[in-house]
Protein backbone atom coordinates (compact mmCIF):
# COMPACT_ATOMS: atom_id res chain seq x y z
CA UNK A 1 0.00 0.00 0.00
CA UNK A 2 1.26 3.23 -1.18
CA UNK A 3 1.13 6.32 1.52
CA UNK A 4 -0.29 9.41 -0.15
CA UNK A 5 1.76 12.30 2.67
CA UNK A 6 0.80 14.59 0.24
CA UNK A 7 -2.71 14.62 1.71
CA UNK A 8 -1.45 15.46 4.33
CA UNK A 9 0.49 18.38 3.42
CA UNK A 10 -2.36 19.76 1.51
CA UNK A 11 -4.92 19.45 4.15
CA UNK A 12 -2.14 20.36 7.25
CA UNK A 13 -3.39 23.94 7.29
CA UNK A 14 -6.98 22.77 8.21
CA UNK A 15 -6.16 20.26 10.19
CA UNK A 16 -4.53 22.73 12.24
CA UNK A 17 -6.86 25.04 12.22
CA UNK A 18 -9.50 22.07 13.55
CA UNK A 19 -6.67 21.42 15.84
CA UNK A 20 -7.00 25.11 17.27
CA UNK A 21 -10.72 24.81 17.59
CA UNK A 22 -10.55 21.48 19.16
CA UNK A 23 -8.66 23.25 21.88
CA UNK A 24 -10.33 25.89 21.80
CA UNK A 25 -13.59 24.00 22.46
CA UNK A 26 -12.40 21.69 24.90
CA UNK A 27 -10.33 24.40 26.86
CA UNK A 28 -13.93 27.22 26.65
CA UNK A 29 -15.86 23.78 27.48
CA UNK A 30 -13.74 22.72 30.77
CA UNK A 31 -13.75 26.29 32.49
CA UNK A 32 -17.42 26.65 31.91
CA UNK A 33 -18.06 23.32 33.09
CA UNK A 34 -15.77 23.88 35.82
CA UNK A 35 -17.71 26.65 36.91
CA UNK A 36 -21.09 24.83 36.96
CA UNK A 37 -19.18 22.27 38.50
CA UNK A 38 -18.14 24.08 41.56
CA UNK A 39 -22.00 25.20 41.67
CA UNK A 40 -23.24 21.55 41.30
CA UNK A 41 -20.49 19.90 44.06
CA UNK A 42 -21.45 22.76 46.58
CA UNK A 43 -24.84 21.79 45.85
CA UNK A 44 -24.73 18.13 46.08
CA UNK A 45 -23.40 18.61 49.46
CA UNK A 46 -26.01 21.37 50.90
CA UNK A 47 -27.67 19.60 53.87
CA UNK A 48 -31.04 19.97 53.15
CA UNK A 49 -32.38 16.71 50.53
CA UNK A 50 -34.88 18.56 49.10
CA UNK A 51 -32.31 21.39 47.75
CA UNK A 52 -30.21 18.94 46.95
CA UNK A 53 -31.89 16.61 44.59
CA UNK A 54 -31.68 19.08 41.33
CA UNK A 55 -28.11 18.83 41.56
CA UNK A 56 -27.82 15.08 42.33
CA UNK A 57 -30.17 14.91 39.17
CA UNK A 58 -28.45 16.92 37.10
CA UNK A 59 -25.11 14.66 37.36
CA UNK A 60 -27.36 11.67 36.71
CA UNK A 61 -28.46 13.19 33.58
CA UNK A 62 -25.51 14.27 32.09
CA UNK A 63 -23.35 11.39 33.65
CA UNK A 64 -26.03 8.67 32.56
CA UNK A 65 -26.39 9.85 28.81
CA UNK A 66 -24.08 9.89 26.14
CA UNK A 67 -22.56 12.90 25.46
CA UNK A 68 -23.11 12.12 21.63
CA UNK A 69 -26.96 12.16 21.86
CA UNK A 70 -26.47 15.14 24.70
CA UNK A 71 -24.58 17.04 21.28
CA UNK A 72 -27.46 16.32 19.27
CA UNK A 73 -30.30 17.89 21.33
CA UNK A 74 -28.37 20.49 22.11
CA UNK A 75 -27.55 21.53 18.71
CA UNK A 76 -30.90 20.27 16.95
CA UNK A 77 -33.52 20.75 19.53
CA UNK A 78 -32.06 23.34 22.30
CA UNK A 79 -29.73 26.01 20.66
CA UNK A 80 -32.38 26.56 17.81
CA UNK A 81 -34.34 28.38 20.66
CA UNK A 82 -31.58 30.87 20.80
CA UNK A 83 -29.58 31.13 17.72
CA UNK A 84 -31.34 30.24 14.17
CA UNK A 85 -29.35 28.53 12.61
CA UNK A 86 -27.53 27.07 15.22
CA UNK A 87 -24.01 27.24 15.31
CA UNK A 88 -22.05 24.43 15.62
CA UNK A 89 -19.08 25.22 17.58
CA UNK A 90 -21.06 27.05 20.58
CA UNK A 91 -23.48 23.51 20.48
CA UNK A 92 -20.15 22.28 20.69
CA UNK A 93 -18.87 24.22 23.72
CA UNK A 94 -22.11 24.32 25.34
CA UNK A 95 -22.86 20.79 25.59
CA UNK A 96 -18.82 19.95 26.41
CA UNK A 97 -19.41 22.43 29.34
CA UNK A 98 -22.63 20.99 30.02
CA UNK A 99 -21.12 17.41 30.51
CA UNK A 100 -17.67 18.24 31.62
CA UNK A 101 -19.75 20.16 34.76
CA UNK A 102 -21.29 16.70 35.67
CA UNK A 103 -17.97 14.75 35.85
CA UNK A 104 -16.04 18.25 37.73
CA UNK A 105 -19.04 18.40 40.04
CA UNK A 106 -17.74 15.07 41.94
CA UNK A 107 -14.18 15.99 41.29
CA UNK A 108 -14.61 18.95 43.57
CA UNK A 109 -16.56 17.41 45.88
CA UNK A 110 -14.56 14.36 46.45
CA UNK A 111 -12.08 16.54 46.76
CA UNK A 112 -13.91 19.07 49.51
CA UNK A 113 -14.96 15.92 51.49
CA UNK A 114 -11.07 14.59 51.54
CA UNK A 115 -10.09 17.08 53.80
CA UNK A 116 -9.95 15.51 57.55
CA UNK A 117 -12.97 16.99 59.29
CA UNK A 118 -10.47 18.43 62.27
CA UNK A 119 -9.31 20.80 59.59
CA UNK A 120 -12.49 22.59 59.64
CA UNK A 121 -12.98 21.98 63.64
CA UNK A 122 -9.62 24.08 63.56
CA UNK A 123 -10.25 27.07 61.53
CA UNK A 124 -14.00 27.27 62.74
CA UNK A 125 -12.70 27.33 66.48
CA UNK A 126 -10.17 30.21 65.90
CA UNK A 127 -13.35 32.44 64.73
CA UNK A 128 -13.10 31.94 60.74
CA UNK A 129 -16.48 31.89 59.08
CA UNK A 130 -17.88 29.51 56.52
CA UNK A 131 -16.18 31.46 53.22
CA UNK A 132 -12.75 32.28 55.23
CA UNK A 133 -12.83 28.51 56.05
CA UNK A 134 -13.00 27.58 52.37
CA UNK A 135 -10.51 29.62 51.01
CA UNK A 136 -7.99 29.37 53.35
CA UNK A 137 -8.01 25.98 54.90
CA UNK A 138 -9.81 23.39 52.69
CA UNK A 139 -9.87 24.42 49.31
CA UNK A 140 -6.25 24.96 49.21
CA UNK A 141 -5.37 21.69 50.44
CA UNK A 142 -8.43 19.60 48.07
CA UNK A 143 -6.85 21.83 44.70
CA UNK A 144 -3.73 19.90 45.54
CA UNK A 145 -5.68 16.78 45.28
CA UNK A 146 -8.43 17.50 42.34
CA UNK A 147 -5.09 18.17 39.53
CA UNK A 148 -4.55 14.56 38.93
CA UNK A 149 -8.67 14.19 38.23
CA UNK A 150 -9.11 17.56 36.89
CA UNK A 151 -6.68 16.73 34.03
CA UNK A 152 -7.95 13.53 33.33
CA UNK A 153 -11.48 14.98 32.87
CA UNK A 154 -9.65 17.71 30.52
CA UNK A 155 -7.73 15.53 28.56
CA UNK A 156 -11.04 12.94 28.06
CA UNK A 157 -12.84 16.15 27.13
CA UNK A 158 -10.33 16.76 24.48
CA UNK A 159 -11.09 13.63 22.46
CA UNK A 160 -14.35 14.06 23.39
CA UNK A 161 -14.58 16.93 21.54
CA UNK A 162 -13.95 14.85 18.03
CA UNK A 163 -17.82 14.35 18.34
CA UNK A 164 -18.38 17.57 16.92
CA UNK A 165 -17.62 16.60 13.70
CA UNK A 166 -20.81 15.27 13.12
CA UNK A 167 -22.65 18.51 13.83
CA UNK A 168 -20.24 19.86 11.41
CA UNK A 169 -18.31 21.99 13.99
CA UNK A 170 -14.89 22.54 12.53
CA UNK A 171 -13.06 21.22 15.02
CA UNK A 172 -10.09 18.85 14.22
CA UNK A 173 -11.89 15.67 13.45
CA UNK A 174 -14.35 17.25 11.33
CA UNK A 175 -11.17 18.02 9.03
CA UNK A 176 -10.24 14.62 8.70
CA UNK A 177 -13.36 13.30 7.43
CA UNK A 178 -13.42 16.47 5.08
CA UNK A 179 -10.00 15.13 3.57
CA UNK A 180 -11.01 11.55 3.54
CA UNK A 181 -14.75 12.67 1.50
CA UNK A 182 -12.16 14.54 -0.73
CA UNK A 183 -9.86 12.20 -1.67
CA UNK A 184 -11.26 8.66 -0.72
CA UNK A 185 -8.53 7.97 1.35
CA UNK A 186 -8.84 6.99 4.87
CA UNK A 187 -5.36 6.03 6.61
CA UNK A 188 -3.93 9.31 5.65
CA UNK A 189 -6.30 11.61 7.22
CA UNK A 190 -7.23 9.43 9.74
CA UNK A 191 -3.77 8.56 11.32
CA UNK A 192 -2.67 12.49 11.32
CA UNK A 193 -5.76 13.33 13.01
CA UNK A 194 -4.93 10.45 15.52
CA UNK A 195 -1.51 11.49 16.05
CA UNK A 196 -2.39 15.32 16.58
CA UNK A 197 -4.89 14.01 19.14
CA UNK A 198 -2.25 12.39 20.48
CA UNK A 199 0.80 14.85 21.13
CA UNK A 200 -1.94 17.20 22.51
CA UNK A 201 -2.83 15.03 25.02
CA UNK A 202 0.60 13.83 25.36
CA UNK A 203 1.77 17.16 26.39
CA UNK A 204 -1.46 17.80 28.66
CA UNK A 205 -0.18 14.90 30.50
CA UNK A 206 3.27 16.50 31.59
CA UNK A 207 1.48 19.55 32.20
CA UNK A 208 -0.78 17.62 34.27
CA UNK A 209 2.51 15.95 36.08
CA UNK A 210 4.52 19.33 36.25
CA UNK A 211 1.38 20.92 38.01
CA UNK A 212 1.09 18.22 40.71
CA UNK A 213 4.50 18.76 41.67
CA UNK A 214 4.31 22.45 41.59
CA UNK A 215 1.37 22.46 44.51
CA UNK A 216 2.39 19.31 46.10
CA UNK A 217 2.89 20.91 49.60
CA UNK A 218 6.18 22.60 50.18
CA UNK A 219 6.95 20.32 52.48
CA UNK A 220 6.92 17.13 50.46
CA UNK A 221 8.63 19.10 48.04
CA UNK A 222 11.70 19.69 50.89
CA UNK A 223 11.09 16.79 52.26
CA UNK A 224 10.60 13.45 50.14
CA UNK A 225 10.59 10.99 52.77
CA UNK A 226 6.97 10.92 53.36
CA UNK A 227 6.41 8.08 55.10
CA UNK A 228 8.31 9.45 57.49
CA UNK A 229 5.33 11.66 59.08
CA UNK A 230 3.55 8.21 60.57
CA UNK A 231 6.53 7.49 62.67
CA UNK A 232 5.83 10.13 65.04
CA UNK A 233 7.87 11.29 67.79
CA UNK A 234 11.61 10.76 65.67
CA UNK A 235 11.66 14.23 63.42
CA UNK A 236 13.33 16.81 65.52
CA UNK A 237 14.59 15.11 68.59
CA UNK B 1 -17.30 33.23 82.62
CA UNK B 2 -18.85 30.07 81.32
CA UNK B 3 -22.38 28.74 82.73
CA UNK B 4 -24.09 25.64 81.66
CA UNK B 5 -27.26 25.06 81.73
CA UNK B 6 -29.42 21.75 81.57
CA UNK B 7 -26.81 20.99 78.62
CA UNK B 8 -27.98 17.92 76.51
CA UNK B 9 -26.66 16.02 73.28
CA UNK B 10 -27.29 13.51 71.26
CA UNK B 11 -26.32 11.34 68.20
CA UNK B 12 -29.42 10.40 66.57
CA UNK B 13 -30.66 7.95 69.43
CA UNK B 14 -27.24 8.09 71.40
CA UNK B 15 -27.79 10.19 74.53
CA UNK B 16 -23.83 11.76 75.11
CA UNK B 17 -25.05 14.31 77.34
CA UNK B 18 -28.04 14.14 79.66
CA UNK B 19 -27.44 17.05 82.05
CA UNK B 20 -24.88 19.34 82.59
CA UNK B 21 -24.66 22.40 84.71
CA UNK B 22 -21.57 23.81 85.56
CA UNK B 23 -20.32 27.44 86.50
CA UNK B 24 -16.93 27.94 85.29
CA UNK B 25 -15.28 31.69 86.95
CA UNK B 26 -12.51 33.63 85.28
CA UNK B 27 -8.77 32.51 85.60
CA UNK B 28 -9.97 29.16 86.75
CA UNK B 29 -8.63 25.89 85.95
CA UNK B 30 -10.77 23.22 85.36
CA UNK B 31 -9.84 19.94 84.78
CA UNK B 32 -12.60 17.57 83.32
CA UNK B 33 -11.85 13.54 84.08
CA UNK B 34 -13.93 10.85 83.21
CA UNK B 35 -13.81 7.20 81.37
CA UNK B 36 -14.03 7.24 77.80
CA UNK B 37 -17.66 7.38 76.26
CA UNK B 38 -18.78 9.58 79.52
CA UNK B 39 -19.06 12.41 76.99
CA UNK B 40 -16.20 14.80 78.66
CA UNK B 41 -14.70 15.20 74.83
CA UNK B 42 -18.25 16.09 73.50
CA UNK B 43 -18.97 18.24 76.57
CA UNK B 44 -16.22 20.26 75.78
CA UNK B 45 -16.98 20.92 71.92
CA UNK B 46 -20.12 21.80 73.21
CA UNK B 47 -18.58 25.04 75.00
CA UNK B 48 -17.44 26.63 71.51
CA UNK B 49 -20.70 25.06 69.60
CA UNK B 50 -17.99 22.78 67.76
CA UNK B 51 -20.90 20.16 68.17
CA UNK B 52 -24.19 21.37 67.88
CA UNK B 53 -25.77 22.29 71.03
CA UNK B 54 -29.33 19.66 70.82
CA UNK B 55 -30.83 21.35 74.18
CA UNK B 56 -30.21 23.63 77.09
CA UNK B 57 -28.01 26.78 77.21
CA UNK B 58 -24.25 27.45 77.02
CA UNK B 59 -23.00 31.50 78.30
CA UNK B 60 -20.18 32.07 77.49
CA UNK B 61 -19.48 35.85 78.85
CA UNK B 62 -22.98 35.90 78.99
CA UNK B 63 -23.47 35.36 75.13
CA UNK B 64 -26.46 32.09 74.59
CA UNK B 65 -24.40 30.15 71.85
CA UNK B 66 -27.54 27.65 71.84
CA UNK B 67 -29.36 30.33 70.41
CA UNK B 68 -28.71 29.80 66.55
CA UNK B 69 -28.68 33.56 65.78
CA UNK B 70 -25.68 34.17 67.95
CA UNK B 71 -22.74 35.41 65.74
CA UNK B 72 -21.06 32.23 67.00
CA UNK B 73 -17.58 33.49 64.87
CA UNK B 74 -17.20 36.32 67.09
CA UNK B 75 -17.45 34.24 70.37
CA UNK B 76 -14.86 31.61 68.97
CA UNK B 77 -12.56 34.55 68.70
CA UNK B 78 -12.47 34.25 72.58
CA UNK B 79 -12.25 30.97 73.12
CA UNK B 80 -9.56 29.33 71.96
CA UNK B 81 -9.03 25.46 71.15
CA UNK B 82 -6.51 22.87 71.29
CA UNK B 83 -7.57 19.31 69.57
CA UNK B 84 -5.94 15.86 70.37
CA UNK B 85 -4.91 15.36 66.96
CA UNK B 86 -3.46 19.27 66.75
CA UNK B 87 -4.90 20.06 63.41
CA UNK B 88 -2.20 22.33 62.31
CA UNK B 89 -2.54 23.10 58.37
CA UNK B 90 -0.40 21.46 56.51
CA UNK B 91 0.10 23.74 53.67
CA UNK B 92 1.17 26.23 56.04
CA UNK B 93 4.39 26.76 57.67
CA UNK B 94 4.52 26.92 61.60
CA UNK B 95 4.67 30.81 61.31
CA UNK B 96 1.79 31.09 58.63
CA UNK B 97 -0.38 28.64 61.04
CA UNK B 98 -0.30 31.13 63.45
CA UNK B 99 -0.78 34.35 61.81
CA UNK B 100 -3.49 32.65 59.85
CA UNK B 101 -6.69 33.78 61.95
CA UNK B 102 -5.35 36.96 63.86
CA UNK B 103 -4.92 37.84 60.08
CA UNK B 104 -7.81 37.19 58.16
CA UNK B 105 -9.77 36.95 61.18
CA UNK B 106 -8.80 40.01 63.23
CA UNK B 107 -7.75 41.89 59.98
CA UNK B 108 -4.67 42.63 62.22
CA UNK B 109 -1.74 43.81 59.63
CA UNK B 110 0.74 41.09 58.33
CA UNK B 111 3.92 42.59 60.57
CA UNK B 112 1.73 42.43 64.18
CA UNK B 113 0.64 39.34 63.33
CA UNK B 114 4.15 38.21 62.32
CA UNK B 115 5.36 39.78 65.60
CA UNK B 116 2.93 38.33 68.07
CA UNK B 117 3.62 35.13 66.48
CA UNK B 118 7.04 34.98 67.11
CA UNK B 119 6.78 36.11 70.65
CA UNK B 120 4.17 33.15 71.11
CA UNK B 121 6.81 30.75 69.41
CA UNK B 122 9.71 31.98 71.83
CA UNK B 123 6.98 31.17 74.96
CA UNK B 124 6.05 27.70 73.41
CA UNK B 125 10.47 26.82 73.06
CA UNK B 126 9.69 26.84 69.17
CA UNK B 127 11.27 30.32 67.55
CA UNK B 128 13.63 28.41 65.52
CA UNK B 129 10.88 26.28 63.52
CA UNK B 130 8.84 29.10 63.07
CA UNK B 131 9.68 29.03 59.06
CA UNK B 132 9.29 24.81 58.85
CA UNK B 133 5.87 22.88 57.84
CA UNK B 134 4.33 21.14 60.70
CA UNK B 135 5.41 17.75 58.84
CA UNK B 136 8.48 18.04 60.13
CA UNK B 137 8.06 18.21 63.79
CA UNK B 138 7.69 15.82 66.59
CA UNK B 139 3.85 14.88 68.52
CA UNK B 140 4.75 17.52 70.83
CA UNK B 141 6.42 20.32 68.97
CA UNK B 142 2.82 19.96 66.67
CA UNK B 143 0.76 20.86 70.00
CA UNK B 144 2.81 23.34 71.37
CA UNK B 145 2.30 25.41 67.70
CA UNK B 146 -1.16 24.43 68.00
CA UNK B 147 -1.38 26.15 71.47
CA UNK B 148 0.10 29.32 70.16
CA UNK B 149 -1.74 29.57 67.29
CA UNK B 150 -4.80 29.70 69.87
CA UNK B 151 -3.04 32.16 71.97
CA UNK B 152 -2.56 34.42 69.11
CA UNK B 153 -6.20 35.23 68.98
CA UNK B 154 -5.70 36.48 72.62
CA UNK B 155 -9.15 34.18 73.58
CA UNK B 156 -10.47 34.89 76.97
CA UNK B 157 -10.61 31.25 77.53
CA UNK B 158 -8.91 27.97 76.28
CA UNK B 159 -10.56 24.52 75.83
CA UNK B 160 -7.94 21.53 75.81
CA UNK B 161 -9.42 18.33 74.31
CA UNK B 162 -7.40 15.51 75.38
CA UNK B 163 -4.09 17.02 74.09
CA UNK B 164 -1.73 15.47 75.27
CA UNK B 165 -3.34 11.66 74.49
CA UNK B 166 -2.16 11.52 70.89
CA UNK B 167 1.83 11.95 71.79
CA UNK B 168 4.28 9.69 72.91
CA UNK B 169 4.89 9.54 76.22
CA UNK B 170 8.30 11.45 76.15
CA UNK B 171 6.43 14.24 75.05
CA UNK B 172 3.84 15.12 77.17
CA UNK B 173 5.85 16.84 79.53
CA UNK B 174 6.83 19.51 77.05
CA UNK B 175 3.22 19.98 76.54
CA UNK B 176 1.72 20.21 80.25
CA UNK B 177 4.36 22.57 81.25
CA UNK B 178 3.26 24.70 78.45
CA UNK B 179 -0.14 24.66 79.93
CA UNK B 180 1.23 24.53 83.16
CA UNK B 181 2.67 28.51 82.49
CA UNK B 182 -0.59 29.48 80.70
CA UNK B 183 -2.57 28.86 83.78
CA UNK B 184 0.18 30.36 86.24
CA UNK B 185 -0.03 33.82 83.59
CA UNK B 186 -3.99 33.22 84.79
CA UNK B 187 -5.79 32.16 81.84
CA UNK B 188 -9.00 30.35 82.56
CA UNK B 189 -9.16 27.15 81.02
CA UNK B 190 -10.75 23.68 80.84
CA UNK B 191 -8.70 20.76 80.27
CA UNK B 192 -10.26 17.23 79.57
CA UNK B 193 -7.31 14.69 80.04
CA UNK B 194 -5.88 11.43 81.53
CA UNK B 195 -3.23 13.17 83.08
CA UNK B 196 -4.55 13.07 86.85
CA UNK B 197 -0.63 14.59 87.87
CA UNK B 198 -1.80 17.72 85.97
CA UNK B 199 -5.17 17.77 87.47
CA UNK B 200 -3.67 17.13 91.10
CA UNK B 201 -0.92 20.04 90.38
CA UNK B 202 -2.55 22.43 87.86
CA UNK B 203 -5.95 22.04 88.41
CA UNK B 204 -8.30 24.62 90.45
CA UNK B 205 -11.48 22.13 90.39
CA UNK B 206 -12.02 18.58 88.88
CA UNK B 207 -15.01 17.34 87.46
CA UNK B 208 -15.50 13.67 87.18
CA UNK B 209 -17.81 12.83 84.39
CA UNK B 210 -20.21 9.52 83.95
CA UNK B 211 -22.68 8.21 81.68
CA UNK B 212 -23.27 12.31 80.05
CA UNK B 213 -23.50 13.26 83.66
CA UNK B 214 -20.63 15.15 86.07
CA UNK B 215 -21.01 12.62 88.91
CA UNK B 216 -18.85 14.90 91.18
CA UNK B 217 -16.83 18.07 91.58
CA UNK B 218 -14.42 19.12 93.61
CA UNK B 219 -10.69 20.30 94.52
CA UNK B 220 -8.13 17.85 93.20
CA UNK B 221 -6.85 17.14 96.55
CA UNK B 222 -10.69 16.15 97.71
CA UNK B 223 -11.85 14.48 94.79
CA UNK B 224 -8.24 11.79 94.58
CA UNK B 225 -7.61 11.41 98.09
CA UNK B 226 -11.85 11.83 99.44
CA UNK B 227 -13.97 10.97 96.52
CA UNK B 228 -17.56 10.56 97.38
CA UNK B 229 -19.35 9.02 94.98
CA UNK B 230 -19.08 5.45 94.22
CA UNK B 231 -18.39 5.60 90.29
CA UNK B 232 -15.72 8.51 91.37
CA UNK B 233 -14.09 5.75 93.64
CA UNK B 234 -14.10 2.69 90.92
CA UNK B 235 -12.89 4.96 88.47
CA UNK B 236 -9.65 6.95 90.45
CA UNK B 237 -8.78 3.48 91.56
CA UNK B 238 -7.97 2.24 87.90
CA UNK B 239 -6.12 5.19 86.88
CA UNK B 240 -4.16 6.19 89.61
Amino acid sequence: MDFRWEIISEYLPFFMRGLGYTILASLIGFLIGALIGLVIGMGKSLSNPILRLPFIWYVNIFRGTPLLVQIFLIHFAVMPIFIKPPEPLISLIVALALNSAAYIAEIFRAGINSIDKGQREAAYSLGMSHAQVLRHVVLPQAFKRMIPPLGNEFIVLVKDSSLGAVIAAPELFYWGRVAVGAYSRVWEPYLAVAVLYFVVCLVLSYVQSFLERKYATDDQRKKPKKNLRRTRGTAGH
Amino acid sequence: MISVKNLKKTFGELEVLRDINVEIKEKEVVVVIGPSGSGKSTFIRCLNRIEDITDGHVYIEGTDISNKKVNINKVRTDVGMVFQQFNLFPHKTVLENIMLSPMVVRKWKKKDAEEKALALLRKVGLEDKAGVYPESLSGGQKQRVAIARALCMEPKVMLFDEPTSALDPEMVGEVLEVMKQLAQEGMTMIVVTHEMGFAREVGDRVLFMDGGYIVEEAKPDDIFSNPKEERTKAFLSKVL
